[in-house]
C-alpha cells in the first residue's frame, strides 16, 4: 500500500485568527499548507497550543477560516463536507445513546439515502473491521470506552470516507486499550485502503501509526516539519516500538516538538525543505 | 419477591390509613365525615353506571384533547424556539409574561370568548399544560451535548432526519418530564372548568351533589379523582420508562464508573 499521487485533501495559505478587529485578537494558525494524498495515512502533531482542534474544526467544515482554502477532492470546503468523516476523542459523548451500535453505524448510511441492502453490508464490513459483530444490538453505555471508541471508528468507516479525520481518538483511553486501538486503525487503514489525517499530540503515536508525521508550531501556527515515516508496513506494539529505526524517527520527531514549542510562528530548523527523510 | 415486598410496602400506608378512618367513624362521625363502608357503596352506586359514560369519559375526552394539543404545540414551538436563536430572543419575554398568567383566570373571559363548550375547557387546560411542555422542550433542544451536534454536523444531518434521529430523542428525557408535570395541572384545570361551566363531567357532578347537600356523593367524585390521577401518572409513567429505557441505563452506567 504506498500512496499515490491523487491529492485528496489540499490545504493552502490556511490561517485563522480569533476576534478579528477586537482588542483580544488571536493568531490561531499563521499559514498552513499541506496535501494528503490518497492512500496516505498522515499524523499531525503538535505540542499543546499548537492549534490542532482549530485546524482540525476548519478541515472538517465546522469553522470557516479567515484566509485560505481546504479542497476536499476538488471541492472547496464550506461546511462539513461529503466524503468526510470524523472520529472524535470522546466517544462517550458522540455515540448516539438511544441507539444500538448497529444503528449508531447505520444512521450516517441511512441520512445519506442508502438502500437497505447496501447498508447491511456496509454495517458487516465495518463492525466486522473493528471486530464488533458481537455487540450489534448493545447500547453504546453498555460498552466499554475503547469498544465504544471503536463504535465511532465502524461508523466512519462504514461511510467509505475519502478522508478519514481522527482528532486525538484514543487520548482518553488505557494504555493498554489504546496500544489495541493503534494496531486496529493501522489494520482497518490497510484493509479498506482509507485515507487518514490523524491528529494527535502523542509523539510515539504519530511514529508508530503514520506513514508521514507533520509537527506543527506553538500558535501563531505553522507546519514545523513534515517526515517521511520509513518503518515497515507490517506493524505491531512490541515488534515496531523495539526497533532502532523507530527510535531514530521518534527522537527526531521528538526534537521537532521541543523545538516547536519554543518557537512560535514557524522558524524551521535545521531545513527548509518539506516531506524530507530523516 | 422484591416486587410483592415493594408492592406490599406500597399499599401498607393506605391500608392503614383506611382501617384508622374506619376506627374512627365506627361509632359515627359529623354529617359531613363519610364512613369507608358507605363511602365505598355510594363510589359504586355513583360512578360505575350510566354516569362512567355520561360524565366521566367526556371528562377524560376533554383532557386527552387538551393535553395532545398542548403536546403537538408544545413540542413543535419548543423545537423551533430552542433551535433558532433569533426566534428565542424574540419571543422569551412574551413567553415569561404569558406564563405567569395562571390559566384559570382565563376562564370567565374565554367563557365570554367561546362560550359554554367542550372547546372552552380544552383551551383552558391547553392554556395551562402547554408550559411545562413547551418549557422542557426548549430546554432539551438547547442542552444537546455539543459533540453529539458536532457529531450531526460532521455527518451531514439536516431537516427532519436532524430532528427525529438526533434533537427530538436528545430532548425526550425533559420533554417527558414535562408531559408528566402537564398531566396533574391538566386533572386540576379539568375539573375547574367544569366547576365553573358545565352540564357534564365530574368537576360539574362534584359542585351538583355539594349544592345538593349529598355529602358521600361529593366524597366519591373526589377519591374517583384521586384514583383516575394515580391511574394516569402509573400509566404514563409506564410509557416513560419505554421510550427512556437508554436513558436510565445511560445514567446507571455513569453512576457505575
Amino acid at each position: 500500500m504506498t500512496a499515490s499521487e491523487e491529492v485528496r485533501l489540499h490545504i493552502s495559505g490556511l490561517r485563522k485568527i480569533y476576534g478579528l478587529g477586537t482588542s483580544s485578537e488571536f493568531e490561531a494558525v499563521k499559514r498552513l499548507d499541506f496535501d494528503l494524498h490518497a492512500g496516505e495515512f498522515a499524523c499531525l502533531v503538535g505540542p499543546s497550543g499548537s492549534g490542532k482542534t482549530t485546524l482540525l474544526k476548519m478541515i472538517a467544515g465546522l469553522m470557516d477560516p479567515t484566509e485560505g482554502e481546504v479542497v476536499l477532492n476538488g471541492k472547496r470546503v464550506d461546511g462539513p463536507p461529503e466524503g468526510m468523516a470524523v472520529v472524535l476523542q470522546e466517544y462517550a459523548r458522540s455515540l448516539f445513546p438511544w441507539m444500538t451500535v448497529e444503528k449508531n453505524v447505520e444512521l450516517p448510511l441511512r441520512v445519506a439515502g442508502l438502500d437497505k441492502a447496501t447498508r447491511e453490508e456496509r454495517i458487516a464490513e465495518a463492525l466486522g473491521a473493528v471486530g464488533l459483530e458481537a455487540a450489534r444490538k448493545k447500547f453504546p453505555w453498555q460498552l466499554s470506552g475503547g469498544m465504544q471508541q471503536r463504535v465511532a471508528i465502524a461508523r466512519a468507516v462504514a461511510t467509505h470516507p475519502s478522508v478519514m479525520l481522527m482528532d486525538e481518538p484514543f487520548a482518553a483511553v488505557d494504555a493498554q486499550t489504546r496500544g489495541e486501538l493503534e494496531d486496529l486503525v493501522r489494520r482497518v487503514w490497510r484493509q479498506l485502503d482509507m485515507t487518514i489525517l490523524f491528529v494527535t499530540h502523542d509523539i510515539d503515536e504519530s511514529v508508530f501509526l503514520g506513514d508521514r508525521v507533520v509537527v506543527l508550531s506553538m500558535a501563531p501556527t505553522v507546519v514545523q516539519d513534515d517526515i517521511k515515516i520509513d518503518l515497515p508496513l507490517e506493524r505491531e506494539q512490541l515488534g515496531t516500538h523495539a526497533l532502532p529505526r523507530f527510535a531514530e524517527l521518534r527522537k527526531h520527531v521528538y526534537e521537532q516538538v521541543q523545538f516547536a514549542k519554543t518557537n512560535p510562528g514557524g522558524i524551521h530548523s535545521s531545513t527548509d525543505e518539506r516531506r524530507r527523510t530523516v | 419477591m422484591r416486587t410483592l415486598r415493594q408492592i406490599a410496602i406500597w399499599v401498607a400506608l393506605p391500608i392503614i390509613l383506611i382501617i384508622l378512618w374506619w376506627a374512627l367513624t365506627a361509632r359515627g362521625a359529623s354529617f359531613f365525615v363519610p364512613q369507608p363502608a358507605g363511602l365505598f357503596s355510594k363510589f359504586i352506586d355513583v360512578w360505575m353506571g350510566e354516569r362512567l359514560l355520561t360524565d366521566v369519559l367526556p371528562s377524560l375526552g376533554r383532557l386527552a384533547v387538551g393535553l395532545v394539543i398542548s403536546t403537538i404545540v408544545g413540542i413543535g414551538l419548543g423545537v423551533l424556539i430552542g433551535s433558532v436563536r433569533w426566534v428565542r430572543w424574540l419571543l422569551e419575554p412574551l413567553l415569561e409574561f404569558l406564563r405567569a398568567i395562571p390559566s384559570t383566570i382565563m376562564i370567565p373571559v374565554l367563557l365570554l370568548l367561546i362560550g359554554i363548550n367542550d372547546t372552552m375547557k380544552v383551551v383552558v387546560i391547553v392554556l395551562g399544560c402547554l408550559w411545562p411542555i413547551l418549557l422542557n422542550t426548549i430546554e432539551g433542544v438547547r442542552s444537546l451535548d455539543e459533540v453529539l451536534k458536532n457529531t450531526a454536523d460532521i455527518y451531514r444531518f439536516k431537516g427532519w432526519p436532524r430532528l427525529v434521529f438526533v434533537t427530538l430523542p436528545g430532548a425526550s428525557p425533559l420533554i417527558l418530564a414535562g408531559i408528566r408535570q402537564s398531566i396533574a395541572v391538566g386533572l386540576i384545570l379539568l375539573v375547574v372548568s367544569e366547576m365553573f361551566a358545565a352540564t357534564d363531567g365530574i368537576g360539574y357532578l362534584i359542585m351538583n351533589f355539594q349544592n345538593r347537600v349529598a355529602i358521600p356523593e361529593m366524597w366519591s367524585g373526589i377519591v374517583l379523582l384521586g384514583i383516575l390521577g394515580v391511574m394516569l401518572s402509573a400509566g404514563f409513567q409506564l410509557i416513560e420508562k419505554r421510550i427512556l429505557r437508554w436513558y436510565y441505563g445511560l445514567k446507571e452506567a455513569a453512576n457505575d464508573s
